[in-house]
């Protein structure tokens, strides 16, 4: 298990470099400026070269690609073009938020999605199991930000239940709450789609086992055969694939941010998309995919912890 | 004569399963509403220029951000433009980006996937290393981050949506690579003096591009939502173009003001992205019952 774990975390962190390498290169190779992008049209080329120089763009790529991560170990991200405050000082206090948001929506989807998939999965083929898995496949495919837009239109604009801007008064968890609970349900609800349909699919597989078909010989109540003995084994796809979903929670947690006009990383980079703020835009992109990377580094571990099999397979 | 009659029972019975598939496919009743949803949005994307009362740039400034009446059935924006006619041109933008970067995608996919599958192993570790790598981001960061860098466009939304779903075209046709690389007709074809490009565009090629195809069809609505995604940022279609992202982003700075953007420019995503999901599904469970546990 120890092997397993250094050699996954190993993993984790190559591919990290790799994705900022390929990052950087590929900014280096398209053929925009980000100088020019970053100072606008008007800028004089003594600017330009100014901060080409300020941002190391004048040196070599690998030169830049070392020292950016030589710097990133150190906690260094850079310098904010506009206020000149550090870069990771900026993201650190927006972390927070934009992982409230992403546990909040993904436990939600968790808490409704597992025992929905697991009830539809009793019956299948009836009229229950039908309705779930066309409310499954509709939550998948429709956009979380339209339904981030649609639920703020019902529930902020016309019904006016739920506050949109901001998230909350900072002494006051009731209200930082209520500014939650639109934002986390738009994120989560394609996800409980996925979870009903994962947990169907690995529950009717395991239904069909030695085992299950054993308790169910001895007479034991079918929702202890379920809940119990099929979940446990079923549930180990979907802890594999939960680590893979806090990326798509990520995406979804940047529209659900700028929607609802919530503080968050998503809306800090947006910001900076748009002032062409270019040690932000790559400092958030770089903390979102450390993040990616620790959550499918974390489902990975649990599934390894609970499932021997896995550990061979590296 | 013996031969001739089985030839033609042959034939028969090849074209009573391709029948069959089309009746399977329309008599599983989601994947019959897929396609009646897929044809009316396609076919009115096509007719945009036949069917839309309006120019979508035309302005009507008198009558701006209206609610539905007579002369605009779905209202005017911000500018006083037909938000139906806009919807109904957006459609061709979602329905134009999808087509040319999954196709893109499948290419590049099928070819590197290939490649790596045929090629030298260090090649392969590298090209596995490299699609890893690109699966770690999450997808809207990896598109501001390039947008940030070349400046938004559809071209730029096109280049995003292809780097990030060329992945998983190309993991599949690795493994399919695999997995034929070493059976008996490619050994006896390369025994016979075939060259790598013969053996992989004759041999591997038509073995591969159906679960490629079934991918093709389910990543359709996946394209289109990035692609509204990043319109409704405002960083994908320029104005005055519009797209149901540019809409809904419209929308969303008048949705005090009026409803009717926000529904005329989101109602026709989801019913797109639901219609190619039910037929996805479908064309999956009728094509390629193995997919389908996943």
């Amino acid at each position: 298990m120890l092997i397993y774990i250094i050699k996954r975390i190993f993993l984790a962190v190559l591919i990290v470099c790799v994705a900022m390498l390929l990052l950087l290169s590929a900014i280096h190779l398209v053929p925009g400026d980000p100088a020019g992008v970053a100072l606008g049209p008007r800028a004089t080329p003594e600017m330009r070269e100014a901060f080409r120089v300020r941002m190391g763009l004048d040196q070599p790529f690998i030169i830049q690609y070392v020292k950016f991560l030589a710097n990133v170990v150190t906690g260094d991200l850079g310098v904010d073009v506009w206020s000149n405050k550090p870069v990771s000082s900026i993201i650190g206090a927006q972390v927070p938020h934009t992982l409230r948001l992403t546990l909040l929506g993904l436990g939600w989807a968790v808490i409704v999605g597992i025992p929905l998939g697991c009830w539809s999965s009793i019956r299948p083929n009836s009229w229950i199991d039908r309705i779930v898995g066309l409310i499954s496949v509709s939550a998948i495919a429709v956009p979380s930000f339209i339904i981030a837009v649609y639920s703020l239109l019902l529930f902020t604009v016309t019904l006016r239940w739920f506050p949109a801007i901001g998230a909350g008064d900072k002494g006051d968890p009731w209200d930082q709450f209520m500014h939650l609970v639109l934002p986390s349900f738009a994120i989560g609800l394609g996800w409980v789609g996925y979870l009903a349909r994962l947990v169907r699919a690995s529950m009717l597989e395991t239904m069909g086992e030695n085992h299950i078909r054993m308790a169910r010989a001895y007479g034991l109540p079918t929702a202890k055969i379920t809940y119990v003995y099929a979940l446990k084994l079923a549930i180990l796809p979907t802890v594999a694939l939960l680590g893979v979903g806090v990326g798509g929670l990520l995406s979804g947690a940047v529209f659900a941010e700028i929607v609802f006009a919530r503080p968050g990383i998503g809306k800090l980079v947006y910001d900076a998309v748009m002032t062409r703020n270019y040690p932000i835009v790559m400092g958030g992109v770089l903390v979102t995919t450390i993040l990616y990377a620790a959550s499918t580094l974390i489902s990975d571990l649990i599934t390894a912890a609970l499932d021997p099999r896995v550990r061979e397979n590296l | 004569m013996e031969a001739k009659k089985s030839f033609s029972d042959s034939s028969d019975f090849r074209r009573e399963s391709r029948f069959s598939n089309l009746v399977q496919l329309v008599k599983n009743p989601l994947g019959l509403i897929g396609l009646i949803i897929v044809i009316a949005i396609v076919s009115s994307a096509i007719c945009a220029d036949w069917i839309a009362p309006y120019d979508y740039k035309a302005f009507d400034i008198k009558a701006r951000l209206s609610g539905p009446t007579w002369d605009h059935l779905l209202g005017t924006d911000n500018l006083g433009r037909d938000t139906l006619s806009r919807s109904l041109y957006g459609g061709r933008v979602a329905l134009s980006v999808a087509l040319i970067s999954v196709s893109l995608s499948l290419v590049i996919g099928l070819f590197l996937g290939m490649l790596a599958g045929y090629g030298p192993r260090r090649l392969d570790s590298l090209l596995v290393l490299i699609f890893d790598s690109i699966r770690a981001f999450p997808t809207i960061m990896f598109a501001l981050a390039v947008i940030t860098i070349v400046g938004p466009s559809l071209n730029t939304v096109i280049a995003v949506v292809v780097i990030t779903t060329v992945p998983g075209y190309a993991r599949i046709a690795r493994t399919q690579t695999l997995a034929l690389k070493h059976t008996e007709f490619i050994l006896a074809e390369r025994s016979l003096g075939a060259k790598p490009i013969r053996v992989m565009f004759s041999h591997i090629v038509p073995n591969v591009i159906a679960p490629l195809l079934i991918l093709a069809s389910m990543d359709i609505p996946v394209v289109i939502t990035i692609e509204a995604g990043l319109s409704f940022l405002g960083l994908g279609v320029k104005p005055p173009t519009a797209s149901w992202g540019s809409i809904l982003n419209l929308g969303y700075s008048f949705i005090r003001d009026t409803p009717w953007m926000v529904i005329a420019g989101g109602v026709p995503l989801i019913l797109t992205t639901l219609g190619f999901t039910f037929l996805g599904e479908a064309l999956r469970d009728v094509f390629d019952p193995k997919l389908k546990k996943d």
